[in-house]
């Protein structure tokens, strides 16, 4: 059988890739924590009901508002109301790192998706060939990962199915999603594609799925550390870091 | 043999991104914003520039209906007129604010052929726009509000707008500012606000006349608007760069 290793722009994707999600996970982090409140909609703030609330900084449940005041004269009228509470906010430098993070992912992004078509990568080393999709190899490999004795990872992309599957659902549906989601929350950008507002059902809504997505994305690091880790850390780093 | 001149890929993709990089580093294009060396700010600028490429200037941001209407917290300052409030009091604003703003004058300054001083009832002559759009909060709550005003292009066409001009600076009586470059100033919904849901503006979302940018984030649009300057030169009046903010915030 050959010996498969990693090419070069998947060994540089990887990394690029693993510390802007790093960076984006640390500052998206931050922004949540300034207002750890998510709606479902086209809006959501302090003054409208939420779907949830994260107790993730002083900012959850504070209660500092003045008297509201409605704007019409119906019942149930929405209504205006000021803060008389400082809030936890360090968006300046937040931001600014999640979007400059986002463009490496970005970027690195569209050069492997490119790479991957283009050298086969996608359709040889990531897709389940037609024969293994049979109900009881997914059964076998999930049954794999629970031994106590996980087979020895090889040093390239020779990959199992369900570890083709996650990557697959990682590249192809998590990171589109908590790419478009997040620039669903782009007041400029929604003025020139304004499908993506009806796609995600309002900005409010991107948030929240832009929220979920993440959690499923550190999932999926929680789950492939672990996964290296049984399969031979040193190995699996050494192939993904220096190909051998 | 060893070839001297061989240009390869890697040199070409090297020099690509050092040329690029130095172009933001030392901010040299005299249109962009100073990053005083810092890499965020760096970042803000290819944000910047992507999107001035890649969007369409005059796209409209999404309008909604009225049952859209949501309530809306009035955040920053929300009261000039209260010397309590050190930082943002303003002994003028209290004075305009006694008299129901009926002495409220714009000032249009700078790079433009005729400025002056205008009337609300001078503005609104000008031709008016109502929208109902939303507010997006950098904190990431957002709120959705019928605003009705005079589109700041016409007002900068009215002054005499000069060719020189890149920037337009929007100064207000709270010692807020921000400025925006001219693709925002003559957006079609860039609009002075004086009415918001059908009523007078309240106080606490910047009475009388507050500057609605709607292509991007909330803090670009200042509220209790006094005085307008037009500029050759890139200025940041608020101290967004070097406060660590983002100037540009189309994201």
């Amino acid at each position: 059988m050959e010996n498969l290793r990693h090419k070069r722009w998947v060994k540089g994707a990887h990394f690029i890739i693993t510390f802007s999600f790093l960076a984006l996970t640390v500052s998206g982090f931050e922004i949540l924590m300034v207002h750890p409140r998510l709606y479902w909609g086209k809006s959501g703030n302090d003054l409208t009901p939420a779907l949830f609330e994260l107790p993730i900084s002083r900012n959850y449940h504070h209660g500092g508002w003045e008297k509201s005041v409605p704007f019409f004269h119906t019942a149930g009228s929405p209504v205006s109301a000021a803060r008389t509470y400082d809030i936890f906010n360090e968006n300046g430098w937040g931001r600014s790192t999640h979007f400059l993070a986002g463009w490496f992912l970005v970027l690195t992004g569209l050069v492997y998706l490119l790479a991957g078509v283009f050298s086969g990568h996608f359709r040889n080393n990531l897709v389940p060939r037609a024969k293994e999709f049979r109900l009881k190899l997914f059964w076998q490999d999930f049954v794999n990962h629970f031994r106590k004795q996980m087979p020895a990872a090889g040093k390239g992309p020779r990959y199992g199915l369900l570890q083709k599957c996650t990557y697959l659902a990682v590249i192809f549906f998590l990171l589109p999603l908590i790419i478009l989601t997040g620039m669903t929350m782009s007041p400029a950008i929604t003025a020139s594609y304004p499908f993506l507002l009806k796609m995600f059902f309002g900005e409010e809504s991107a948030r929240t799925i832009h929220f979920f997505a993440a959690g499923a994305l550190l999932l999926f690091l929680l789950v492939h550390i672990v996964m290296v880790s049984r399969s031979g850390f040193k190995q699996n780093i050494l192939a993904i870091t220096f190909g051998k | 043999m060893k070839q001297k001149f061989l240009i390869t890929r890697r040199h070409a993709i090297f020099a690509g991104l050092t040329s690029a990089g130095a172009l933001l580093l030392s901010g040299c294009l005299k249109k962009l914003p100073p990053t005083y060396g810092n890499l965020l700010r760096m970042g803000d600028n290819l944000t910047y520039l992507a999107q001035r490429g890649l969007l369409s200037p005059k796209a409209l941001a999404m309008e909604y209906s009225k049952s859209d209407i949501s309530s809306f917290p009035a955040t920053g300052n929300t009261n000039p007129a209260d010397p309590a409030i050190k930082a943002s009091y303003s002994k003028i604003y209290q004075e305009l604010q006694k008299n129901d703003f009926k002495d409220w004058t714009l000032s249009v300054e700078g790079s433009v052929a005729k400025p002056g001083k205008y009337m609300l009832g001078d503005l609104k002559k000008l031709g008016q726009r109502t929208q109902i759009t939303r507010h997006t909060c950098e904190e990431g709550w957002s709120a959705i509000a019928e605003w009705t005003g005079v589109p700041l292009g016409l007002v900068l066409q009215s002054a005499g707008i000069l060719p020189d001009a890149r920037f337009v600076s929007l100064y207000g009586y709270d010692n807020y500012a921000e400025s925006i470059d001219l693709t925002d100033a003559f957006h079609p919904q860039t609009i002075l606000a004086h009415t918001m849901n059908g009523g007078n503006l309240p106080i606490q979302h910047g009475a009388p006349v507050r500057l609605r940018v709607e292509t991007q984030i909330g803090y670009k649009s200042v509220k209790y608007l006094q005085r307008i300057v037009v500029t050759d030169k890139f200025v940041d009046p608020a101290h967004d760069v070097d406060g660590g903010w983002s100037w540009y915030t189309g994201i």
